[in-house]
């Protein structure tokens, strides 16, 4: 049960969105522009720092709901996603996305506990600034995200085929138009 | 000097929005409804609740900017913002605003530190299903732009 009444037939950040929609629209288009708009980063590179993140804060609902969505852009498994998590310095990803996971998980602990060294260490593995910004931007937007979703004690579903059915739904029709109830 | 090339002349949030206009629109959209657009919170407490998560960030920009606005929109009762840096014990406002206080620092802490009993003294005090999810999602979204602000150095 939510600390709030909201409908319980919708986990996680969905009842919230449901119960204030005016709040839920420029959530959905800042998680429209960041995760799926034009960029060097892909959208699976994209989904799995918001994952990262998420599994960082402990919240359940996102690292899954974000943990699908990458399995379909990655075409991976849920395993190479876990492996992420735990350990994404073995994991099989680009030198370049572990330098950009290692500055979002230090964004997650706070702002400044980013180094210059991170910084300059992307940098020399080829990210640029606006990859080194949006990284930035995606790890403080799913530390708001996570807290929006474990403040208010939403429910959420632990079938985990549940998160991978519908990361596909997702990927296809995007956040713009997000419908809660849908 | 921040960690992108970003104007050194324009602080805080001002110079990664013009670094990134197209997060800057929903970024700022947010905040618009948040904290202006109407809401069960008086826009005062609304500002109070930012500045208090961006202190508790040690986001100096956020804080001096939600601070200054809190204090600007309670008038005769400005005063009352530093009394909440102080002490929020000792401060003097409603008990219903300090439970919620309350509430937005265990969120800024993480989501998952807020008990079923935080939630219940806020109720006790008065607090509403709309008061609750604003606070905690004024809470969360400090957590973001504090982030956002300091992880890049601005």
């Amino acid at each position: 049960m939510a600390h709030i009444n909201v409908d319980e037939n919708l986990p996680g950040i969905r009842g919230l969105m449901n119960f204030r929609p005016e709040t839920a629209q420029p959530m959905n288009e800042l998680a429209e522009v960041l995760l799926r708009m034009e960029n060097s980063l892909s959208r699976g590179e994209r989904e799995l720092i918001a994952t990262y993140v998420s599994s960082l804060n402990d919240c359940f609902f996102c690292q899954n709901a974000h943990g699908g969505i990458a399995q379909h852009y990655l075409q991976c498994d849920a395993a190479f996603i876990d492996n992420v998590k735990v350990d994404f310095v073995n994991s099989a990803i680009s030198d370049k996305l572990k330098a950009l996971l290692s500055i979002a998980g230090s964004v997650q602990k706070g702002g400044k506990h980013l180094t210059h060294d991170q910084v300059e260490h992307a940098r020399s593995l080829g990210a640029t600034d606006r990859e080194i910004h949006d990284t930035v931007l995606i790890s403080a937007a799913f530390c708001m995200f996570n807290r929006y979703v474990d403040g208010l004690g939403t429910s959420a579903p632990t079938d985990l085929d549940f998160y991978r059915n519908r990361g596909k739904q997702r990927a296809e029709e995007g956040y713009a138009h997000y419908d809660p109830k849908n | 000097m921040a960690h992108i090339p970003v104007s050194p002349e324009i602080p805080g949030i001002r110079s990664l929005a013009l670094f990134r206009p197209e997060t800057a629109k929903p970024l700022y959209a947010l905040v618009q409804v948040l904290l202006r657009q109407p809401s069960p919170l008086s826009a005062a407490e609304r500002e109070l609740l930012a500045a208090y998560v961006s202190f508790l960030n040690r986001c100096r920009f956020c804080t001096e900017s939600h601070a200054a606005a809190a204090r600007s929109l309670y008038g005769n009762e400005a005063g009352l913002v530093a009394e909440v840096f102080e002490n929020l014990d000792t401060a003097k406002i409603s008990p219903k605003l300090k439970a919620l206080l309350r509430i937005a620092e265990k969120v800024q802490q993480s989501g998952k530190a807020v008990t079923p009993q935080d939630i219940v003294v806020a109720r006790n005090e008065g607090a509403t299903d709309g008061e609750l999810h604003d606070t905690v999602l004024i809470a969360a979204t400090g957590c973001i732009f504090n982030r956002y602000v300091d992880g890049l150095d601005t």
